[in-house]
């Protein structure tokens, strides 16, 4: 009887833990090899770099990145881009500044301190030119999806020819890892479709893994920072804990009885 | 309450202390007479008063930078994250001590149940404690509102909803919570000006919950009444202060996993997508410590019934001293509620994954078992039980067991298997 309390105690709290990760979509997940898994995962540079190239030349033309500005390029834990780079990737974009001291809005070339230009001027604009589908803003995207990483990565990867009962409307493409195997969005990346000035051969695949290294970082920023935090405080907690344990038994000791 | 009349050595603290008790209070806190065989489950008290502190000053920062404002706030939250110093670090304590905060008190609550805390003498503290609970979660609802992510509207929308089951005045409650025809800015507005309310409410209750504490002071796990201060109890500092340090600390590991490392997978993913009136997620779930509630009001066919249910559900809790008819305190003594006790554990787990499942099918017709077992224990098994239940024979002092020569073997194996069973 009580192993069977137990059994069923232990066995609902793994079905409570896993109710946060159970997917939507049959097709599981193909699994990324991300550098910054694990407890010391970092970024790799070369793939943020890459990864923003991917960004800037095929996703750019629809999907914002707003809250990204463009010295984010060059701070440490992201891209690393130099200073030099970073000024001269912002200065590409247009923006709009003003009003100055006649009262007019003019337009200026960006600076690091501005927000990553959007696409579009807004919503509305975004809606009609993509056929009535919103395409969403991509800095948070990577942790407003279920699978994080490796959902926006088999997304990439997961177009295919669709089964021959299902029957698609123009503008819409099958996707075996969509939620409902319908997407407005055509397959972005083909093979070679940007070219890596580091040699790197510029496969979907290799695209697909730079892109999503990117977006990850475009969500979390500091990603290096707190793991790098979370390994000191946690060897701390664990130090003084110890130190703690000896003390409690040191002082119960004058007593008799079991701490 | 000082048990002997505390004189401070110095004049100045005589002086001040007959104007202000500061000290004799201090004394009090420090030789306050704790029962020595406390476990570690009750160690959860100092944890819960350090993840509120946690909360309220976490909170007060993340208050310096937010913007309540339906348009700024989902970006002023990206903000604390990307450009406040720490700003990450700050929040992800704040969003994750609130379900730190509520894996310690459903401990704390388990607890008490297991070993009959809220019995008499101590009815006032588990009421106290009850308000509290009830005002946690109203926090953390309206909390878990102020991002103004998918989730955290269409939660709103959800939640507040519950409302119009009122009959004749259901629709007009709703719209003066709203503060409009929806839940819109007056809604994030006001949620977040009661939001940095309530925890101070919750403050003043944890005073008084410790205060009603130390009136008849604390139960222990063979739940005998004992004699303070004697040979079964310990001054609280140093041996409790140290012993609630240590499990403070191992809890601290935990949290800063979560924190560090997996900061977002308590949360829902669709809360990272700003609040869109117009697009409904395909499954509303509030946060999971909200869920077996929330599987309580789905179960039940008819909304206003629904509600009822679930606000009944804690109510039971309320009453609970006076549903619970034995004389017994601790589980260790009363072999067969402690066999429905653990049914109420399972019980309540399965409510939990229920309410996060979608309302249909076999999920709902466990949900609604389970729902039905909820109420019957409380409101059946324990009445009954309290009366029919052979319990065992109790131990006359805590330093009994402890010092050998202890006659009855049935409790002595009771302990043991009260240890295989935590």
């Amino acid at each position: 009887m009580k192993k069977f309390l137990k059994i069923l105690f232990f066995a609902s709290l793994l079905l409570n833990a896993n109710y946060a990760n159970s997917a939507e979509n049959s097709a599981k997940l193909l699994k990324g090899d991300w550098s910054f898994k694990s407890f010391f995962g970092k970024f790799d540079r070369a793939s943020l770099q890459r990864g923003y190239q991917v960004y800037n030349e095929v996703c750019a033309s629809c999907h914002s990145v707003k809250y990204l500005s463009y010295r984010n390029l060059m701070e440490k834990g992201g891209p690393e881009f130099t200073e030099e780079e970073a000024k001269a990737i912002a200065s590409n974009f247009e923006v709009t500044d003003g009003p100055n001291s006649t009262g007019e809005m003019f337009t200026r070339p960006a600076r690091l301190s501005d927000k990553f230009v959007m696409p579009y001027a807004n919503d509305e604009e975004a809606k009609s030119a993509n056929g009535g589908a919103y395409p969403p803003d991509m800095s948070v995207l990577v942790k407003a999806r279920k699978g994080g990483a490796d959902y926006i990565y088999s997304l990439l990867l997961g177009y295919e020819d669709p089964p021959v009962d299902i029957e698609l409307d123009d503008g819409v493409y099958y996707n075996k890892f969509m939620y409902g195997n319908k997407i407005k969005m055509s397959a972005p990346l083909s093979d070679d479709i940007v070219e890596y000035s580091d040699g790197t051969k510029a496969t979907t695949e290799q695209m697909s893994k730079d892109v999503v290294t990117f977006l990850m970082w475009a969500a979390e920023p500091h990603l290096e920072q707190r793991h790098k935090f979370g390994f000191r405080v946690i060897i701390y907690l664990v130090i003084i804990s110890i130190l703690v344990y000896f003390s409690m038994k040191k002082i119960w000791s004058r007593i008799e009885s079991k701490v | 309450m000082s048990d002997h009349e505390y004189q401070p050595s110095s004049r100045l603290g005589k002086w001040f202390n007959d104007r202000l008790p500061l000290l004799t209070l201090s004394n009090h806190l420090q030789e306050y007479p704790t029962p020595k065989n406390l476990n570690y489950w009750w160690t959860f008290g100092g944890i819960l008063t350090f993840c509120l502190i946690t909360q309220i000053i976490t909170g007060i920062i993340l208050g310096m930078h937010y913007i309540a404002h339906a348009d700024l706030a989902f970006e002023s939250v990206e903000h604390i994250m990307r450009d406040v110093n720490y700003g990450w670090l700050i929040r992800y304590v704040h969003a994750n001590g609130a379900s730190m905060f509520f894996l310690a008190v459903y401990i704390h609550i388990f607890r008490s149940l297991y070993y009959g805390s809220y019995k008499s003498p101590r009815e006032v503290i588990w009421i106290i404690g009850m308000i509290i609970y009830f005002l946690m979660m109203a926090t953390a609802f309206m909390g878990y509102v102020l991002p103004w992510g998918q989730m955290s509207f269409w939660g709103a929308t959800v939640i507040t909803n519950l409302f119009s089951a009122i009959p004749f005045i259901g629709e007009s409650v709703t719209n003066w919570l709203w503060g409009g025809y929806s839940v819109d800015n007056p809604t994030l507005t006001r949620f977040f000006s009661l939001h940095y309310l309530l925890p101070f409410l919750i403050l003043g209750l944890v005073i008084l919950h410790i205060w009603a504490l130390h009136v008849p002071g604390n139960n222990n796990p063979i739940g005998i009444d004992i004699k303070k201060p004697s040979k079964d109890t310990v001054p609280f500092h140093p041996y409790i202060v140290i012993k609630d340090l240590f499990a403070l600390l191992l809890f601290l590991i935990v949290f800063a996993f979560f924190v560090f490392y997996s900061p977002n997978i308590l949360g829902h993913a669709d809360n990272y997508i700003e609040a869109d009136p117009l697009v409904t997620p395909a499954h509303i779930v509030p946060e999971w410590y909200l869920l077996p509630f929330y599987a309580i009001l789905r179960s039940v066919p008819d909304k206003l019934l629904g509600v009822i249910a679930m606000f009944a559900s804690i109510f039971v809790l309320v009453i609970l001293p006076w549903l619970d008819t034995s004389k017994v305190r601790s589980a260790i003594f009363r072999p067969i509620y402690k066999q429905f006790y653990w049914f109420l554990v399972a019980d309540v787990l399965i409510l939990g994954y229920m309410g996060a499942m979608p309302a249909e099918g076999a999920y709902l017709i466990i949900a609604r078992v389970a729902t039905a077992y909820y109420f019957l224990h409380f409101l059946v098994i324990l009445p009954v039980l309290g009366k029919k239940e052979k319990t065992l024979d109790i131990p006359l002092s805590i330093t009994e067991p402890v010092l050998g020569g202890f006659p009855n073997q049935a409790a002595t194996k009771n302990k043991q298997n009260n240890r295989e069973n935590l």
